[in-house]
């Protein structure tokens, strides 16, 4: 079967940023982070105390008292996000579709405030047993499970869990999915909902959480904000989106992944590098016809180094015409959601010809000496853009996107 | 000759890092230790359990030799032992 065009028609989000597309791209080309007082465990116990949390969040506006108690707060997001995406699709999911439709998510520590809150019941309140339906709301394929469910999609259907890159790579296998025509349809993306005080404590030890705000790539930055949410793709093959006059949000045309091989923390400049050449070789695409990244742009000293270092080596003199930009600045970094957050991020910056800004700026840092843009949404168009996502444990996940 | 806050930080870092207490001097770098950022994090928080203290984030990112974190023990130490001399209330 010859490969096919693949197109993204649908879009869902939700964020601290907003609970739609419309809403978190308001944010995002305004420049308006998401970042404020953790609300959801008491930061008073926390050395940082900013979080880029899902605010004014009632699970009860989108799921009935039954079904809540299935879904931990991640999975609750990817119903969410997944639910706007195929209504925003105008799919229809026919009985001939459902059996060749495929969901792949990412997520990086699944229902983990399920788990967090069981384990106080047991360690803390010396409770002899925990709830019966810890396990599956816990498990990181929770999220895919119910929309498969939900939606009665029961193609290939499974999650990714690599850290930071879990929703890149989620995405990219659904794209090759649809590409290689194995399947006729995917809802592709990630969700985290990361704020359990025993997670928080983990990432407190790991002392790369800023204190204050997230400031990629300026001097002065101090470490990352966690945030959470979802973002869901519908994927289709071009042919028959245009086809039923499905709208085109754009393509994703290409996806590279690498191993670092190397720290199972601290990044190497090869391995991303060489996860974005990958992700160029695979779209057919040469380094100056890219516009645009999305960069990985945690905020913390060592990946926004590596990160600047490793695009001048994949893009050459090329890396000097590029807007490269880190959108956690405003949506925080979500872990296994994150590249679901910003391939919306970068579709619509493509498609709305508006480059969503580094938030926070303040300083230029010699050693992230890209055009990062700084605070202001920059009006700009471009045919090629890339959204980077480098994980913890150095597997790095890059896609390549092109304007509708 | 080392007193007791060296002597403990210098087994802690021969604890931790899994290397000869004989190899850790109280002058060694990180980096002829062969400690990388994630070790140097680990050791902090063998440091604050031992000592019952807490490190704050920018003193622990910017440790990179042995005479640091035993300089910068003493100063938490110091300010803890002053701030115990308040009578209780």
């Amino acid at each position: 079967m010859p490969q096919q065009r693949v197109a993204i028609t649908g879009m869902g989000i939700i964020s601290a940023l907003g609970a739609d597309l419309a809403a978190n791209w308001s944010s995002l080309s305004q420049g308006k982070a998401g970042i404020s007082t953790i609300q959801l465990v008491d930061a008073s116990k926390l050395r940082f105390q900013n979080g880029a949390e899902v605010r004014e969040y009632d699970p009860a506006q989108h799921f009935k008292s039954n079904q809540i108690d299935f879904l931990d707060r991640f999975a609750q997001f990817a119903l969410i996000a997944a639910r706007q995406a195929l209504a925003d699709s105008g799919l229809k999911i026919t009985a001939e579709l459902a059996g060749k439709m495929a969901v792949v998510t990412g997520s990086c520590v699944g229902g983990q405030t399920s788990q967090d809150a069981g384990f106080v019941n047991l360690y803390q309140k010396n409770s002899p047993r925990v709830h019966p339906l810890l396990i599956p709301r816990t498990m990181a394929n929770a999220g895919a499970s119910h929309i498969s469910m939900e939606f009665g999609i029961y193609g290939p259907v499974y999650t990714i869990s690599t850290a930071c890159s879990s929703a890149n790579h989620a995405i990219g296998n659904a794209f090759w999915m649809v590409r290689s025509g194995q399947v006729e349809a995917a809802i592709t993306g990630g969700s985290e909902a990361p704020f359990s005080m025993g997670l928080l404590k983990a990432w407190e030890a790991m002392r790369v959480v800023s204190p204050e705000t997230c400031r990629p790539f300026s001097k002065d930055r101090k470490g990352l904000i966690l945030g959470e949410g979802a973002g869901m793709l519908v994927l289709e093959p071009m042919e028959k989106a245009l086809a039923r006059g499905a709208t085109i949000y754009g393509e994703i045309v290409g996806f590279g992944m690498s191993s670092d091989a190397g720290h199972i923390t601290a990044p190497t400049l090869r391995g991303p590098a060489m996860a974005m050449q990958a992700a160029l070789l695979d779209a057919g695409i040469a380094p100056e016809q890219v516009g645009y990244i999305n960069a990985h742009g945690t905020g913390t000293q060592a990946n926004d180094q590596t990160e600047t270092r490793a695009i001048r080596e994949a893009f050459g003199k090329s890396a000097d015409r590029l807007a490269v930009s880190s959108t956690k600045s405003m949506h925080g970094h979500t872990l296994g959601a994150a590249g679901a957050l910003e391939a919306v991020a970068t579709v619509m910056a493509m498609r709305e010809k508006i480059i969503p800004p580094t938030a926070n700026f303040t300083t230029p840092d010699p050693d992230c000496d890209l055009d990062v843009v700084p605070n202001q949404a920059r009006p700009a168009e471009f045919e090629y853009s890339l959204s980077n996502s480098f994980a913890f444990g150095g597997l790095n996940a890059v896609l390549a996107f092109r304007r509708a | 000759m080392p007193d007791n806050i060296t002597e403990k930080v210098l087994d802690l870092i021969a604890d931790t890092k899994r290397i000869p207490r004989e190899q850790v001097s109280p002058t060694s770098t990180f980096e002829e230790l062969g400690l990388d950022s994630l070790d140097a994090i680990n050791l902090v928080f063998e440091v604050e359990s031992t000592f019952n203290i807490s490190v704050p984030d920018s003193v622990a990112n910017s440790m990179t030799s042995v005479p640091q974190v035993v300089e910068e023990l003493r100063k938490i130490l110091a300010t803890q032992s002053t701030s115990q001399q308040t009578p209780p209330e």
